[in-house]
């Protein structure tokens, strides 16, 4: 469905005027027409068949590569500056060309086939007072369209009523936004009157005055006017075409914008292209290449002037000429770009955007990146910026969703002084708990939730047996919480919570026998131990930020009042009686012990109440309850005061799931060099608790700087004083390097450099601190604090924010950064770094659908990077290395040519050579080198994560390497060329007959250079498949057959002027000194190249050469070690974290959500004036990632 | 427990291919191969430096230059392009025999066949015996496309226009008087341009095939006139036209004339003094060129060239030296003790 979005073509928002404002008039297609309005036709494709060629053509002729050859093939057509026939030039851009107009012409097949589908979609229509199926395209601007459960939207449409009551309509916006839960619209009263009266409808002359089309899914304004009377209209009113509808029989709706109007086609073609730095590099370069191609014609023209005057004019008795020296040399310079053009050929284009695309195949491809029990594969949805995925710097992760399963399970508990939940073998070891360790059976409580697990034994056995405190913990925990219920089917129970923790802590009391079964405003039911008893609610104190901490307090049947309180530990523990002092510190211990584990804890206690004190409070509270001014101080107050001598009955602790192998990857990635940020939306205790279980948060660290500041100058300090500490001795003023770069040098980049630190720190700030740190003139500060810690945790933060700091360290790093998130709220921050990895197989698309590279799981990042990327990079500036160094070392023997032709463009190759030399004799090869290679295998890239640091630092292909590369092609084009001219020089066969003409001497020159480019590429093959084997020995095979059949007699006599080489193959090959000459040039090109590596990984061995010596080492690959998970017993820690900011305790005793039948459930989406429909979550979703307001300072 | 039944349909497929485990050889610059590698491609490269320097050695060459820019040769009488017709001698003497087979050379300087114009003003199908392009050359070769009176010429073209048409014949000097060495001028050209590449058209008399033509402005005789003696050497399969035909790739050249291998100089030049008797018809002052004669016989290696045999001695030293370099560099630094 999702594919929607992605395949709608450029066409969108195309408007010679610009409309101001929309009317229409229902019903009145005159009026409507009149505006001319486009109607719901949709067209994404781009060519019909007349218009392909054309088109496609011009398109392909515009991109520069396409042009330069064009501009070539025209030069060629002029015979004065031909220097090689037209076929060179032609074969290989027909091939390119043909090769792109196929892919093309077969996308475009598919978007007119979707196109075909979509407009011939049926949709009832109300035409002159009947219903009349028509097609969609037909729907007009004003037309009023009948929509019935699980059809499409068809087009946006204003909501005028439906089957449902209060005129609501639920729809699904899976492939607008990829949200898969339903959304509640609601269609205004006065139109919801019409029902689906046909009558009324087709009289309705309701008129609409609202925005032009524009691109804003969750914006709508405009009125509607009817009957004199103005209503205003929001986003609640409209459907959106794309979406579906749901639970609902039928609805109508008024065409407001149709086909290329819709918001959906407004909103597509919108994507940004990203491009890698190798690409930005790559344009550089070839822009260089570009202007040493004019430096060597400059000087070959100028060459040929003075031999045209010196030399030419006085051997026109055998050549005559027709134009003077300076013409002849301004001839000359087009004859040797077209003879040059060689450095830049078109196959490196073509041959890199194959590399990319095999390389995404092998994402795509990878099982081990493949997530079985979603049956979710990698996908690599852009295919051009594999070699970036090795270059990474900075990650920048969401939390929920991506580090964590956002699945809470209750783990442990300590109740009483006694710890469960952990496993014991006999010797008393604590056995790991995986998959298959045995778990609790539950089968003896028929309302328990199957899906929970846990692995302690004795606990059930404590609470069967009716250990007063463990029943009383249970009770405690089915008690105090807001959660809401619902029984669909009798006994199959579905808890609504507000946040993640406690829904865990209400099942796993459900699960031990205490099972929350209903609510109303006054009473809470449960069934305890298989004993239904109801219990009277007589207030919830409800959870906030400060108090840290709800409470409830009820009375039961038997007539005893009761207040139980959970909350974090040490707000619990500053409440309690004395009495309990020893069970506190026992349970301490076995806080520290959880928190060190990461787990959430909370601490759990409970007070009888006097009955008369509960009267006296009970009318306190309402007083205050009522009260207009300071309610909330005075409410914290009575709260605070029946809060107190509480008895502590022990602590929860929930994990919060990591995903598998997060703390693993996490620990690889940073020994990779890759330094990564957290941001979130989660609460700062939930961010920092994360932080310290996937060890991103150490003990060891020297200090955790925490910046949560009110204002600006705050912040600015907090931030000052976390940097000095680090760098006590550091400069106060940033290191920054200003440079330029890009095309012709125009950006103008800041760089502020690397700081040293010693130690390792960690920084957490929040969102409102952040806020205020991203200002114009704070955020070099907070890139420099932030930059020398190891960890970065911003919490609270809003999704501009994500994408604001991800801007930062775009603009002052110069570095690489891949965002990876899950959520609709990770997009912005996707699409502003280099790379964006989405999560998928899990609810929301959006993420997905606006990212580079999504899978299932957090951990295959590491594959992803370390070995995906590591190898992308590695074998694109391989091929690039090797493909300049081949094309540079063919074009300068020509150039060298030049002073021995009378710089007369003359190629030094055979015309089919230079033709078939990048298309047919190297081009296997080196894709099969940059598809195949690799230094060292998988296992081994994840052994020495140190391994990806080159790609960060652009080691392997930067301007230094394309300089040495040069270099090193001028060595090899000189001993080409020089070598077989000196070793011909003056020479015949040993037959005395001639061995020097131009063809023998072509021949040999080429065939050296094959020789020895082929050779090279073998040096730089590391990894010899059989491929590479079979493409490389079958190109210099294929060469000489190619040669021998094209010299041969037939050829000749067939296409004589093509093929004038005849016999040259047969003459020259036979030759003893011709072989000489060919291995005498290969060992000078080769040899110097082995002993300088030979030598360099000797004195300079890079981790690279390491790491191979190593594998030679040791072949038979030593087994993993087993990993520990370190256990942290340290300092005192709160591992209090719970996900929700603000509870809703007033509305579970205001009684206002409660008003539903089963049946309507959706309808609590649709009171907007509550906050709770604003704060609903789904199931088990936080409701703490969902998108703030920006936050403004 | 309920074993739950995965869909598995997206799971990629498990081959070596796919999921990057092809079998591969990885070899490394190891100490091991390197040195000993370069100590036998030292070691061999001098082997063949020495073959080929000594083989090179034994060839003898004798060039003479007859271009005339001295005043005491006797060619220099013909360096004035006015004078036609001159004839001029070169004297030499042997003082061994100069073993045989003895080729015989014609060898210019500082001429431009590698021109890119020049080396394509020819017609390939005009001398592939095509009788349309007799009558229509292609425009590459003009200016020798058509002559003033839009006569098309055969064959056409710079290349065939600039003929070298010097004429030698050698005498030895016995006892005073000139013995004439015999040429044979057969087979001097490749078989490939003989045979296949330049035909003749089939017309008898030849004559016939060129009527309405003229031959090119330079040419004293036109192509079906060139051997007159000898039907299966004249036109376009005449052997020095074909030796010219076949461009040289370099401004410095020499081209095979004659061989001498018939009667008493089967076994080469017998020591003694020589006459070579110049027809000096071929104008290279204008342009700075040169002419010479050059006597050579051959080895396996082909003519005399000394560079190929230094360089692989030059290259072989280097290679072995480069060896104990490394050895000594790898003794010192051996790879890695660190890890």
């Amino acid at each position: 469905m999702g594919s929607l979005l992605s395949r709608l073509g450029l066409e969108c928002g195309r408007k010679a005027v610009k409309e101001e404002e929309r009317h229409l008039r229902a019903n009145d297609r005159e009026l409507n027409l009149s505006y001319k309005y486009s109607d719901n036709a949709i067209k994404t494709s781009k060519y019909n068949i007349f218009t392909f060629l054309p088109l496609n053509l011009f398109e392909q002729f515009q991109r520069l590569a396409n042009a330069y050859f064009l501009f070539l093939l025209c030069l060629q057509s002029i015979p004065e500056v031909s220097s090689l026939p037209w076929y060179t030039t032609v074969v290989p851009l027909v091939l390119v060309l043909s090769m792109t107009m196929a892919k093309d012409g077969s996308d475009d097949m598919n978007r007119h086939r979707c196109d075909k589908q979509v407009n011939n979609r049926q949709v009832e229509v109300l035409v002159e007072g009947e219903l009349q199926s028509e097609k969609w395209m037909d729907v007009q601007v004003g037309d009023i369209v009948k929509l019935e459960n699980n059809q499409f939207v068809t087009a946006d449409l204003l909501l005028l009523s439906s089957s449902e009551p209060l005129n609501l309509v639920y729809i699904e916006t899976a492939e607008l936004d990829g949200e898969t839960n339903l959304k509640v619209k609601q269609a205004l009263t006065v139109t919801g009157k019409l029902e689906d009266s046909v009558e009324k409808l087709a009289n309705f002359n309701g008129e609409v005055r609202c925005e032009p089309p524009n691109n804003r899914l969750d914006k709508f304004t405009g009125t509607l006017t009817l009957k004199g009377e103005t209503y205003s209209l929001d986003n609640e009113r409209i459907l959106l075409r794309g979406c579906t509808l749901r639970n609902t029989q039928w609805c109508f709706g008024l065409v407001i914008f149709g086909g290329p109007d819709t918001k959906l086609m407004q909103n597509c073609g919108r994507t940004t292209f990203k491009r890698t730095s190798i690409d930005r590099l790559m344009n550089v370069l070839v822009l260089s290449i570009f202007g040493f191609l004019m430096i060597m014609c400059l000087i070959l023209a100028i060459g040929n002037g003075i031999w045209e005057y010196q030399e030419g004019s006085k051997f026109a008795a055998f050549l005559p000429k027709g134009v003077n020296a300076p013409f002849s040399a301004f001839l000359t310079f087009w004859s040797y770009v077209i003879i040059l053009n060689t450095v830049v050929p078109i196959s490196l284009y073509v041959s890199v955007e194959i590399i990319r695309l095999g390389n995404s195949f092998y994402i795509n491809w990878d099982r081990k990146m493949y997530y079985p029990k979603n049956d979710t594969p990698a996908e690599a949805r852009t295919t051009t910026l594999n070699e970036e995925l090795g270059q990474i710097k900075y990650i920048f992760s969401d939390k929920t969703g991506t580090l964590t399963q956002n699945v809470m399970t209750f783990n442990k508990c300590s109740i009483n002084g006694k710890a469960y939940g952990e496993l014991l073998d006999f010797s008393g070891q604590r056995v790991e708990i995986n998959e298959k360790t045995e778990k609790v059976d539950f089968s003896w409580n028929n309302l328990a939730d199957p899906k929970f697990c846990f692995h302690d034994n004795s606990l059930v056995e404590v609470v069967r047996e009716g250990n007063p405190e463990v029943q009383a913990f249970f009770r405690l925990l089915s008690l105090c919480h807001t959660v809401m219920p619902e029984e669909k089917k009798e006994g199959e129970l579905y808890y609504q919570a507000q946040s993640p923790d406690e829904g865990a802590l209400v099942t796993a009391a459900r699960n031990f026998g205490f099972v929350f079964r209903s609510r109303t405003p006054e009473s809470i039911t449960v069934v305890e131990m298989g004993e239904l008893v109801t219990y009277e609610l007589l207030a919830v104190l409800d959870f906030n930020n400060v108090r840290k901490r709800m409470s409830v307090i009820v009375r039961s049947p038997e007539g005893k009042l009761t207040l139980y309180c959970k909350g974090a530990d040490t707000i619990i523990f500053e409440r309690l009686n004395p009495s309990c002092s020893n069970l506190t510190e026992v349970t301490t211990l076995h806080l520290n012990e959880f928190a060190g584990e990461g787990l959430r804890t909370l601490a759990l206690a409970y007070k009888d109440i006097d009955p008369e004190y509960m009267e006296d409070w009970k009318l306190r509270h309402h007083v205050a309850n009522t009260a207009m001014d300071e309610r909330e101080e005075k409410l914290d107050a009575l709260y605070e005061e029946i809060e107190k001598g509480l008895l502590l009955l022990g602590s929860t602790a929930v994990e919060d799931k990591l995903q598998d192998g997060v703390p693993q990857t996490i620990e690889q990635l940073s020994k990779a060099d890759i330094k990564i940020w957290v941001l979130t939306g989660d609460k700062q205790e939930t961010a920092e608790n994360i932080g310290y279980s996937c060890n991103m948060l150490r003990e060891e660290m020297n200090e955790v700087f925490i910046v949560s500041a009110n204002t600006s100058e705050e912040v600015r300090k907090e931030l000052q004083t976390a940097r000095r500490k680090m760098t006590p001795d550091g400069t106060e003023e940033p290191t920054v390097k200003k440079s330029r770069s890009g095309l012709f040098c125009l950006q103008k980049t800041e760089t502020v450099a690397d700081e040293p630190v010693n130690g390792e720190y960690a920084m957490v700030i929040n969102g409102h601190s952040l806020a205020f740190a991203l200002e114009k003139d704070m955020e070099i500060e907070l890139l420099r604090t932030a930059c020398m810690c190891q960890t970065v945790i911003c919490c609270r933060v809003t999704p501009l924010q994500k994408a604001q700091v991800v801007e930062l360290v775009k603009k002052y790093k110069q570095a690489v950064t891949l965002a990876i998130g899950d959520g609709a709220n990770d997009v912005s921050m996707i699409k502003a770094a280099h790379i964006g990895v989405g999560i998928s197989g899990q609810e929301g698309m959006q993420a997905v659908l606006s990212s580079d590279y999504s899978f299932a799981q957090f951990r295959y990042l590491q594959r992803l990077l370390l070995v995906h990327g590591r190898w992308s990079y590695l074998r694109m500036c391989k091929f690039l290395r090797y493909f300049f160094y081949k094309n540079f070392t063919f074009t300068f023997v020509h150039f060298w040519y030049g002073f021995f032709c009378g710089f007369s463009a003359q190629t030094v190759f055979d015309e089919w050579f230079i033709t078939l030399f990048n298309l047919v004799y190297t081009a296997l090869p080196v894709l099969s080198l940059s598809l195949f290679d690799q230094d060292v295998n998988d296992w081994w890239s994840f052994q020495y994560p140190q391994l990806y640091t080159p790609g960060q630092l652009n080691q392997y292909f930067s301007k230094r390497a394309f300089v040495y590369t040069v270099l090193h092609s001028g060595y090899s084009s000189l001993v080409l060329f020089f070598i077989p001219w000196a070793a011909m020089y003056d020479t015949v066969r040993d037959d005395g007959k001639e061995i020097v003409d131009y063809q023998s001497f072509a021949l040999l020159a080429q065939t050296c250079l094959l020789i020895a480019v082929s050779i090279q590429l073998g040096l730089d093959t590391h990894y010899w498949t059989a491929m590479n084997q079979f493409f490389l020995w079958g190109s210099l095979s294929v060469y000489f057959a190619v040669i021998f059949t094209m010299y041969s007699n037939g050829m000749f006599l067939t296409l004589t002027s093509s093929f004038p080489f005849i016999g040259t193959a047969r003459n020259s090959l036979n030759q003893p000194n011709v072989w000489l000459t060919m291995l005498l040039t290969s060992v000078l090109c080769v040899l110097p190249v082995v002993a300088y590596r030979f030598l360099r990984i000797l004195l300079w061995p890079t981790i690279n050469d390491k790491v191979r010596y190593k594998v030679r080492q040791d072949k038979v690959l030593p087994p993993t070690p087993r990993r520990v998970q370190a256990r942290r017993t340290s300092t005192r820690r709160s591992g209090y974290a719970f996900s929700h900011a603000q509870g809703y305790g007033d509305l579970v005793t205001s009684g206002k959500f409660l008003r539903r039948t089963p049946k309507s459930r959706p309808a609590l989406f649709s009171q907007t004036d509550s906050p709770l429909a604003q704060t609903q979550p789904q199931f088990y979703r936080t409701i703490s990632e969902r998108e703030e307001p920006p936050l403004s300072p | 427990m309920m074993k739950e039944e995965l869909e598995t349909t997206n799971r990629p497929d498990n081959t070596a291919f796919t999921q990057q485990r092809l079998p591969a050889w990885q070899p490394m610059l190891s100490a091991g191969i390197v040195i000993p590698g370069f100590v036998l491609i030292g070691l061999a490269f001098i082997g063949i430096g020495v073959a080929l320097f000594i083989t090179s050695q034994n060839i003898t060459v004798l060039e003479k230059d007859y271009t005339g820019v001295e005043t005491t040769s006797d060619c220099y009488k013909c360096s004035n392009p006015s004078d036609k017709n001159c004839t001029c001698k070169l004297e030499f003497s042997l003082s061994t025999l100069f073993e045989g087979p003895v080729f015989f050379y014609y060898g210019l300087s500082n001429y431009f066949q590698s021109q890119r114009s020049y080396g394509a003003s020819k017609d390939e199908y005009q001398l592939s015996g095509d009788l349309d392009y007799f009558k229509t050359p292609i425009s590459a070769c003009s200016p020798y496309q058509y002559d003033a009176n839009q006569n098309p010429i055969v064959p056409c073209g710079s290349l065939a226009n600039s003929m070298f048409n010097d004429t030698f014949k050698l005498y030895q000097i016995v006892n005073g008087t000139k013995k004439l060495v015999p040429f044979d001028g057969k087979g001097i050209a490749w078989w490939t341009d003989y045979n296949i590449k330049y035909r003749n058209p089939s017309v008898t008399p030849l004559k016939n095939a060129f009527n309405g033509t003229v031959k090119p402005s330079f040419w004293s005789k036109p192509a079906y006139e060139l051997d007159t003696s000898d039907p299966s050497n004249n036109g376009f399969v005449n052997q020095d036209f074909l030796v010219w035909m076949r461009r040289a790739a370099l401004p410095d050249f020499r081209k095979l004339y004659r061989r001498i291998t018939e009667g008493d100089y089967a076994r080469g030049l017998p020591a003694g003094n020589y006459s070579l008797e110049i027809a000096y018809n071929y104008p290279v002052l204008s342009f700075g060129g040169r002419k010479k004669v050059v006597f050579s016989n051959v080895s396996w290696m082909g003519g005399k060239n000394q560079f190929l045999g230094i360089a692989y001695l030059v290259v072989g030293s280097l290679c072995v030296v480069m060896s104990m370099v490394m050895l000594i560099v790898y003794a010192k630094f051996k790879f890695p003790e660190d890890d």
